[in-house]
């Protein structure tokens, strides 16, 4: 859905419903802190801006007809698309390994195991994604204006 | 039939190759976009079955991440977006071809 429709509109709609989708996955793994950024920042937030910007530049329907169906073009990559998951398919179901013999520990997936984690031993990581968004807020402030001027 | 880590791992190559296929067939650059995120979500997914086996907590942390630099990437990716379709009126990414050398 997100791939084939022509609208970007409902292609925007269908990858909120698959990051939903696999937000409840997450929930199953016992994630659920993932769950939860997956929800607010990724359902939330991202979709939004990408909503934003469709409805922003208010696309007339004559001007998405150029991205019709290229039949060679699709063809090919729908070989690629087969090889990968086949590949993947048949490497990894013969090692398959069930989850139900596992046991978690205590607190898996809570807000504090994953901050006690993310304070500690990934603390430079961390700090390094913060640089990163500021070097993104920047960027896009930048880009905007230069536009303007 | 019992779910285990290879069926999560199965559905994130499936997810990636979805995302992969999206990016090399569409010409819209906003579902080329949308199609990254999809290719990242397919990381995550891999990332936190891949914790769930282990028993580690390092893949929560590095989805965070990846959650991260997702939301840069589209910030900034759709400001382009934005500036492009102010000078050429256009969102397909074969105009493109002006940035070669």
């Amino acid at each position: 859905m997100v791939v084939s429709n022509k609208n970007p509109v409902i292609s925007a709609i269908s990858l909120v419903l698959t990051l939903f989708s696999t937000a409840v996955l997450f929930i199953l793994l016992n994630a659920h802190f993932a769950a939860a950024i997956q929800v607010l920042v990724y359902a939330g937030a991202i979709m939004v801006l990408f909503l934003f910007t469709v409805m922003f530049l208010n696309i007339k329907d004559d001007e998405l007809r150029f991205d019709a169906l290229n039949i060679p073009r699709r063809l090919t990559f729908l070989f690629v698309f087969i090889i990968i998951v086949g590949y993947f398919a048949s490497k990894l179901f013969i090692t398959s390994k069930s989850f139900s013999k596992l046991s978690d520990p205590e607190n898996f997936g809570t807000v504090k195991e994953v901050g006690t984690l993310l304070f500690t031993d990934y603390l430079l990581p961390f700090e390094l994604t913060s640089i990163l968004i500021v070097v993104a807020i920047v960027g896009v402030v930048v880009i905007a204006k230069v536009r303007k001027a | 039939m019992e779910i285990t880590v290879s069926h999560y791992i199965v559905l994130s190559a499936i997810l990636f190759a979805i995302g992969v296929y999206g990016v090399m067939t569409r010409r819209n650059i906003l579902v080329v976009l949308m199609c990254l995120e999809l290719m990242l979500n397919a990381c995550n997914l891999a990332f936190i079955a891949f914790s769930k086996l282990h028993g580690g907590m390092a893949g929560h942390v590095f989805i965070l991440m990846t959650i991260t630099v997702a939301a840069a990437e589209v910030a900034v990716g759709l400001a382009f977006v934005v500036a492009i379709y102010k000078q050429r009126q256009s969102l397909d990414i074969d105009l493109l071809k002006i940035l070669k050398g």
